[in-house]
């Protein structure tokens, strides 16, 4: 066991400057896909909120679909299938984006966690106390600026908590990506306990290499609430 | 005679000039006719209060008047400039475009029931964030006001930094009127103030409105306080079932009504409590 450490500690952790691996890949996998996929489900989650029936529509679709399905078979489908395309495998940029591992994996990541948030933050902008929109409405505040002003900050404290679960769950999901042939944390675990058949401490110790992040991104959450939803307390 | 003439150029003056005035506002939803022709003119400094058992469309009415429901028809003039409406869907009227709504919006402003404070942003950011964003005042200029706009309502600086949910309801609501009045409008439509706030908390926000009448702002107040009413309006305008039934000055709507619908409706209500 003290010879699997001794081999296996630096790839558990961030491997080396030109092969990530370990806990910095798996932080990578879910910082990307977290952050993008947010960036995204904001204005997808006003136009299935707000929009009209033309845009609900295929944003509905979206969301059906990729909460509807297992991101394995996602990833699956991105990974392998779509590099399986004569025409993806032809046109340069396409074939050279979908043929990395890494790019498609954060690519099913994003689009998946996408769905889901911009599923939860529609019901956090529907959920707008409407009194407070007509509020705003009833002192000239209209269009862009009351949803940036009003609605959207209303909007995103009152789902942070429900957030903060779906970033945990991407952590926890990420472990996948070994799937892909992505050398996040379970990847080296499982070469780990390959070469040394000692699958307690290869698993135990990428077990407790995501709890411990987990736990990070839960107390930054909390921090975050403290900070953002200060106004719920009655003292 | 030097009265006289005084006299005459006001009575001029208040034939040219109505801060605001509606005409013919009807209001349909579905099949319920609402409203049925409602009018109504209020010249500077007039207090009108509305009156109606709940149903008859006054709140329906206030909120036509800046176009937070979209009547069926009507017409809508400011400092004797009409606000240009089109119908839009369903054949409601809207306002021809955002510019003239916004201007409708910033010059008559509403203070509602339920106050409607934005509940992630303290007192002082809920006050500054409309002067701010939509009629652009400087941010430090926009905070001296709500400042002073605070102390009108008799709230002091130690308010500033609270959020609504740390309020008592009298407090949200003289906030919501602060925040009103900070957009410096032209008129004040106040929907039921007092009607979501415990019986011993409704002094303190009649108190401030009186005090806003005093100081010669125009304003249109649906309420249940007849009492109130009768005091602080220079004008009351009975509502039933979509119609005004009666108005005039308060001393002669109230003490002597006409219609059998305002004497029912005067006998069934609170009309002996003072404020």
């Amino acid at each position: 066991m003290i010879e699997l450490i001794k081999e296996y500690w630096q790839p558990f952790l961030w491997g080396s400057p030109n092969h990530i691996s370990g806990l910095a890949m798996t932080l990578w996998l879910t910082v990307a896909s977290c952050v993008m996929g947010f960036v995204f489900a904001l204005p997808l989650s006003v136009g299935k909120a707000a929009g009209p029936l033309w845009m609900r529509g295929p944003i509905w679709l979206f969301t059906f679909v990729f909460r509807g399905t297992p991101l394995y078979i996602q990833l699956l489908i991105i990974y392998s299938a779509i590099y399986g395309l004569d025409f993806v495998r032809s046109t340069p940029g396409l074939g050279a984006f979908f043929k990395d591992a890494l790019n498609c994996t954060i690519l099913a990541f994003t689009v998946n966690t996408c769905a889901y948030t911009t599923e939860l933050l529609t019901g956090a902008v529907k959920a707008t106390p409407r009194g407070e929109v007509e509020a705003a409405r009833s002192l000239g505040l209209s269009g862009s600026s009351l949803y940036l002003r009003i609605i959207l900050p209303s909007a995103l404290r009152r789902a942070l908590p429900a957030y903060s679960n779906e970033v945990i769950l991407m952590l926890h999901a990420t472990s996948l990506a070994f799937t892909a042939t992505v050398p996040d944390i379970l990847k080296v675990a499982r070469d780990a306990n390959a070469e040394y058949y000692l699958p307690f401490p290869a698993f135990g110790i990428a077990a407790i290499l995501y709890a411990c992040l987990s736990l990070t991104f839960i107390s930054l959450f909390r921090k975050a609430e403290q900070k953002w939803l200060k106004h719920l307390s009655t003292t | 005679m030097a009265e006289a003439s005084v006299h005459d150029i006001t009575s001029i003056q208040v034939r040219v000039m109505n801060k605001l005035a509606v005409e013919n506002i009807h209001k349909r939803y579905g099949e319920t006719d609402v409203l049925k022709g409602v009018s109504l003119a209020a010249r500077p400094g007039d207090v009108i209060s509305i009156l109606g058992s709940s149903g008859s469309g006054k709140s329906t009415f206030l909120r036509c008047i800046n176009l937070l429901e979209q009547p069926n028809q009507g017409a809508i003039w400011l400092d004797d400039q009409e606000i240009k409406l089109r119908p839009g869907k369903h054949g409601m009227l809207r306002a021809e475009n955002r510019k003239a709504l916004q201007q409708l919006r910033t010059k008559v402003s509403m203070v509602f029931q339920s106050f409607n404070l934005w509940s992630h942003l303290n007192v002082l950011q809920n006050i500054i964030e409309a002067p701010v964003q939509v009629k652009k005042v400087p941010k430090p200029e926009a905070i001296d006001k709500a400042r002073a706009n605070l102390a009108k309502v008799g709230l002091n600086t130690d308010v500033e930094k609270k959020y609504p949910a740390q309020l008592s309801g009298g407090q949200q609501q003289r906030v919501a009127i602060a925040r009103s009045l900070t957009m410096d409008p032209e008129v004040m439509l106040f929907d039921e103030p007092t009607s979501a706030l415990d019986p011993e908390l409704v002094g303190e926000v009649l108190k401030v409105i009186q005090a806003l009448a005093i100081e010669g702002r125009t304003m249109i107040i649906v309420t249940h306080e007849i009492n109130f009413a009768r005091h602080v309006s220079n004008r009351v305008v009975f509502l039933s079932e979509g119609k005004i039934e009666e108005e005039g000055p308060p001393a002669q709507v109230l003490a002597r009504p006409k219609s059998e619908r305002l004497v029912q409706f005067l006998s069934g209500t609170r009309w002996h409590r003072d404020t």
